[in-house]
């Protein structure tokens, strides 16, 4: 398992990423961390013609508070966020997420935008941001543009990214007071992808609870006013609209159980914080 | 910007060990092939070649992180540890090894240097760590001999061990 040959491109600024991807288009690759697209180039599953490796890109490793959400820069890892001494007051369901990604030593160079490019279906990053409600902000040699989760992911392995376009940033809005957040999944072993992952966040009776690892993408659902008695079949409903289907992993019954079960406990868990 | 073309194979400095080492890599060449066969380091293993097993852990600017996920040329100018540099110049070997030793912690072997790297680099954040928290740190690792009993014995003498005697 070894990789194609490709040119290399080690590059110090986001605009001289930019001036690549210009040039090259869908022929190019960035790669970030490389957690995911390091195994793919392995693989052969793809093929570049040149890799435009930003990881040194020091400027874009940071993260911090902008107005009402985090802000996470390109190159941030998903370990120096999981270590950042505010992300359980400011994002507590990505301090509970981080733990189930990888191992530490993927989460020692995988990074978090690169996690919300790659938009594996059963990922935590995107889950996390599209149950929050955050964005993505993407950048090109000719314009700079804001999208929100939903308009960013569209299917598998798939995202509104242009060839000619870099994720610069992401965006999570940050914990509100009165909001319960939790996060669960399950998965066969610690740090395998998750069979079925879900988030939740509850205020008062409203819920939001956003499910990954069934559809092609993070699906998330909200209700106003969901009582104890309501969410047994709330539940029922969600799982079945979900659309799943058998694979390796698991039964698309099976999936449809935990989002029962496990959506229970991760609403229940979020409802108990928010108190 | 560095460019570097396909075709070429490109000079490659780090610092190894603490030892300066260098050598030449296609774009395309992993560090783990580039470690043990550009530089004749063999003590890094190569399992799964795409981050599952956690054999090829290595540490780069002290941070534990699976080598066959980076290219070779992506070391440049880094400060990269490996197995090889645990034991002292004297052949003593570190608190980790030592513990590994004494609780049989492996059978084959062939998982071991990246038992320790990932341990070594996880036992400096995490000096007293519980049993739980090991299995945790451990799960990026597969051994297909021990049942793991062994070897989180070990890490768990190690820790404590390494607390009343930092140095080693």
């Amino acid at each position: 398992m070894k990789p194609a040959s490709f040119d290399y491109a080690r590059c110090d600024s986001a605009d001289e990423a930019l001036a690549l991807l210009k040039e090259h288009g869908d022929e190019a690759r960035i790669m970030a961390g490389g957690q995911s697209l390091m195994p793919m180039l392995n693989m052969r599953l793809v093929r570049p013609a040149i890799v435009v490796d930003i990881s040194a890109i020091a400027a874009l490793s940071y993260c911090r508070v902008e107005g009402a959400a985090v802000e996470i820069g390109a190159t941030f890892t998903q370990g120096a966020l999981e270590a950042w001494p505010e992300v359980g007051r400011r994002l507590p369901l990505l301090a509970a997420a981080l733990p189930e990604i990888g191992h530490f030593q993927t989460r020692n160079r995988g990074t978090v935008c690169g996690s919300l490019c790659h938009a594996d279906p059963s990922s935590e990053l995107p889950l996390c941001l599209a149950t929050l409600g955050g964005e993505v902000v993407l950048r090109s040699a000719r314009r700079r543009r804001t999208l929100k989760a939903a308009d960013f992911q569209l299917g598998l392995l798939t995202t509104a990214r242009e060839p000619d376009e870099m994720v610069m940033a992401v965006r999570y809005p940050l914990a509100r007071a009165g909001f319960g957040y939790a996060f669960r999944e399950i998965a066969r072993r610690h740090g395998d992808f998750a069979i079925v992952a879900l988030a939740a966040i509850c205020n008062g009776a409203t819920v939001r609870l956003g499910v990954g690892g069934v559809a092609d993408r993070p699906v998330v659902r909200e209700w106003a006013n969901l009582d104890a008695g309501g969410l047994a079949d709330a539940l029922n409903e969600f799982a079945w609209g979900l659309d799943g289907s058998d694979d390796i992993h698991a039964t698309a019954r099976y999936r449809r159980e935990m989002v029962r079960r496990l959506g229970k406990k991760v609403i229940e868990e979020a409802r108990r914080c928010a108190s | 910007m560095r460019v570097l073309s396909k075709t070429e194979r490109h000079r490659v400095r780090f610092v190894l060990n603490g030892e300066p080492v260098e050598g030449y890599a296609e774009p395309r060449l992993l560090l783990t092939d580039f470690l043990r066969h550009e530089i004749g380091a063999t003590g890094t293993h190569v399992g799964c070649e795409h981050g599952i097993c956690g054999a090829c852990t290595i540490r780069v600017d002290g941070k534990a992180v699976r080598a066959c996920l980076l290219l070779a040329v992506q070391a440049e100018g880094r400060r990269i540890d490996t197995v090889e540099g645990l034991a002292g110049r004297d052949g003593r070997l570190s608190s980790l090894q030592a513990a590994f030793h004494r609780n049989f912690a492996l059978q084959c072997g062939y998982c071991t240097p990246g038992f320790l790297m990932s341990l070594s680099e996880y036992l400096e954040r995490n000096p007293a760590p519980t049993e739980a928290d090991i299995r945790l740190a451990l799960s990026g690792n597969l051994c297909r001999c021990t049942g793991y009993a062994e070897i989180v014995a070990a890490a768990l003498e190690a820790a404590r061990e390494m607390a009343t005697k930092p140095a080693g």
